[in-house]
């Protein structure tokens, strides 16, 4: 497959994001909304390696990896509105989307995504041999028991599933570092899995190794697990406080600033150094949260992957950004242009 | 005597617990955030960030607490008990009973809980029905500032493990960070008596002890959390009727008050339970139980949710107890004479 293809793939994942963002923003989805922002080499990368008759499990930011799998924009957005229409008739959200047809599932359950990928993969091997299963995770969800133990049973079963750990450094509000022992690979290396890593910025190296290692299953039934790094663009859900706090402390970080402050000079508390610990501890990690990288910034694989088609099929770039802005402009006029959720 | 938003009310009530006893520590997921001025004043030692693993750290929390700590554990949502619930329900709950009665294990669990904000079924349960079955356990679930700080100040001195469910939708705080995230574009239907008021705090409320929020002659009205404030809001409607109401808030479930429930029962002769948890095998099948059990006859409703929370707001709108509901059932409970 080439890079057009792909780069053709994380367009249409990102484009999906933003128009989400957007309807977030002005109020018409509700609740939290974790973007994939920023894991579309990796969703574009692994799944267009899939075929019919392959699972996929996915974690709590499952809308790039659904749009690469090709189930359809319109449905997902009118979930996302609410809609009697939508994929779920507006019973599940953007945390819990699910498509039969796809055989692809989500959960809002941190860390759920494994062990259902592993029956996923248990029925393949049993059902449709040949046939796999991936189950995407992030770094913050290695450390469920749930995950840990999905790494021993599908070695103890020799489950074809293919373990894709996207670690973009955070479990939530916190460094993933300062709550997680070991490495993160060594620790499926340890349980039997077959271990790779890729740069999860680099679609097209995450295409190769992804397909490696599926073709591999496909072959001989072996769980694998494939360790990608990538960045974090809309902190862990929209209006993450810990962005809009570091990225702005006189302004939404005020209130916060004011009352630890206050409680910094309580009286009654722990001694001078252990307040000093906490201090530091959260000038560090708001350092680290003003210094992540954001949608279009050079730390953008999407920008990366499109620098690299500009560089090599200056003709097909606009072809694919015509494309891509035409179905999503069809798919938005379709899912907001008709029918509101209150009228269902 | 201050004036305390909900989420507030129970940080303030641990902090001073804090100040006086130096073995709670606080435990969870993002709390050097999520109770930044607690960590700022304690240090990093007692309020304690967790790796998202639920089930280790309730399970250590229980073991601490057997070996002389005293924890505060924190969940994101109840709906993740599910990933803890071993340690709750094995281990944590049966203390008491496999010692003998020698050894107790005096945790705390915060579990913020319930819908209202659109965020679906696996983030918007309540289940206070279920862990209120667990014995060993004591549940209470407060509906305002005062007895939230109340309930939890009795918690952080109480020797057994405490189940304090914090409603998201009367926590402002649980609600910008969940809800809104910032926007000005969203907005929910907040109780605002629920929400803020006056604490005193040499308070203390005890366990097992429901309050009568409204007297009233034909009707008795049972609920808990953002129940109590939805049946006020129809109650004030039905008065307008010449129905006279009695609202009774349970904020314990285990233990319970039976007597406040049996007695306004006996005097009305018809009961409503307004619950947010799930209808079927739940508290509202209790109260009837326990209703009968008592030997008495009454006319017996119940409002609750019935089936997964939808995540669409205006579904979930629907499926949460609210006014309208709350009214028509009274209605008709009445109506049958």
């Amino acid at each position: 497959m080439d890079l057009t293809h792909l780069y053709h793939q994380m367009l249409r994942a990102r484009s999906l994001e933003s128009v989400v963002a957007e309807l977030w923003a002005s109020g018409l989805i509700s609740g939290e909304m974790h973007l994939g922002t920023g894991e579309e080499a990796v969703a574009a990368g692994v799944v267009t390696h899939l075929r019919d008759g392959d699972g996929l499990s996915l974690a709590h930011r499952c809308s790039p990896a659904l749009v690469v799998r090709g189930v359809p924009l319109v449905p997902i957005l009118r979930e996302m509105l609410g809609c009697a229409d939508g994929l779920a008739g507006g019973m599940a959200g953007h945390m819990h989307l699910m498509s039969k047809d796809h055989l692809a599932t989500s959960s809002g359950i941190v860390g759920a995504s494994l062990p259902v990928g592993a029956g996923f993969a248990l029925a393949a091997d049993r059902l449709r041999p040949g046939a796999i299963a991936v189950s995407f995770t992030g770094d913050g969800a290695m450390n469920q028991g749930m995950a840990l133990e999905t790494l021993n049973l599908a070695t103890v079963w020799s489950l074809p599933l293919l373990i894709v750990c996207i670690d973009n450094g955070w479990a939530i509000t916190t460094k993933t570092g300062a709550v997680s022992g070991g490495e993160l690979s060594q620790r499926a290396a340890s349980f039997g899995l077959v271990i790779d890593k890729v740069d999860g910025s680099d679609v097209e190296a995450v295409y190769e190794v992804a397909g490696g290692l599926i073709a591999r299953m496909r072959r001989k039934s072996t769980p694998c697990f494939l360790y990608t790094g990538c960045p974090r663009l809309d902190g862990h859900f929209l209006g993450d406080p810990l962005l809009r706090q570091a990225k702005d402390p006189l302004g939404e970080g005020r209130a916060t600033l004011t009352s630890v402050t206050r409680a910094a000079l309580t009286r009654t508390g722990a001694g001078i150094a252990k307040r000093f610990a906490s201090a530091t501890a959260m000038l560090s990690i708001m350092a680290k949260a003003r210094n992540v990288a954001t949608r279009d910034s050079r730390g953008d694989p999407l920008r990366t992957a499109r620098e690299t088609v500009k560089r090599r099929h200056p003709d097909a770039l606009e072809r694919i950004e015509a494309e891509v802005a035409q179905e999503m402009e069809a798919a938005v006029l379709a899912a907001t242009g008709s029918e509101q959720p209150h009228d269902a | 005597m201050p004036e305390m938003t909900f989420g507030a009310a129970i940080d303030e009530a641990i902090g001073r617990a804090m100040a006086a006893d130096d073995t709670i520590v606080l435990i969870g997921e993002d709390v050097p955030l999520l109770r930044s001025a607690l960590f700022a004043r304690f240090g990093p030692e007692r309020v304690m960030a967790a790796p998202i693993s639920e089930a280790a750290f309730f399970g250590a929390a229980t073991g601490a607490a057997m070996a002389g700590l005293r924890p505060v554990v924190e969940l994101y949502m109840i709906d993740f008990m599910a990933v803890a619930l071993d340690a709750v329900l094995n281990h944590m709950a049966k203390v008491e009973a496999f010692s003998g009665g020698k050894w107790r294990c005096p945790v705390l669990v915060r579990a913020p809980c319930g819908g209202g904000y659109g965020d679906g079924g696996q983030h918007g349960q309540t289940l206070w029905g279920m862990v209120a079955g667990i014995p060993g356990l004591t549940v209470v679930v407060p509906s305002t500032p005062a007895d939230a700080f109340g309930l939890t100040s009795t918690a952080l001195s109480h020797d057994g493990p405490v189940v304090l469910f914090e409603p998201k939708l009367l926590s402002a705080e649980w609600l910008r960070f969940l809800g809104s995230g910032g926007r000005t574009t969203v907005s929910y239907d907040v109780p605002a008596t629920g929400a803020r008021g006056d604490v005193d705090l040499q308070s203390r409320v005890p366990f097992g002890s429901a309050v009568v929020r409204r007297h009233g002659d034909d009707v008795t009205l049972v609920s808990l959390g953002v129940g109590v404030h939805r049946a006020f809001e129809a109650v004030s409607d039905l008065e307008g009727q010449g129905i006279g109401c009695e609202v009774i808030d349970l904020r314990s479930l285990r233990p319970f008050d039976v007597e406040t429930v049996i007695g306004s029962a006996g005097r009305t002769g018809h009961v409503l339970v307004v619950d947010d948890d799930y209808r079927e095998f739940g508290l509202s099948g209790e109260i009837a139980a326990l209703i009968l059990e008592a030997g008495l006859s009454v006319k017996y409703g119940r409002v609750c949710l019935e089936g997964t929370l939808p995540y669409a707001r205006h579904l979930e709108d629907q499926a949460l107890p609210n006014a309208k509901r709350i009214g028509a059932a009274v209605m008709e409970l009445l109506s049958r004479g």
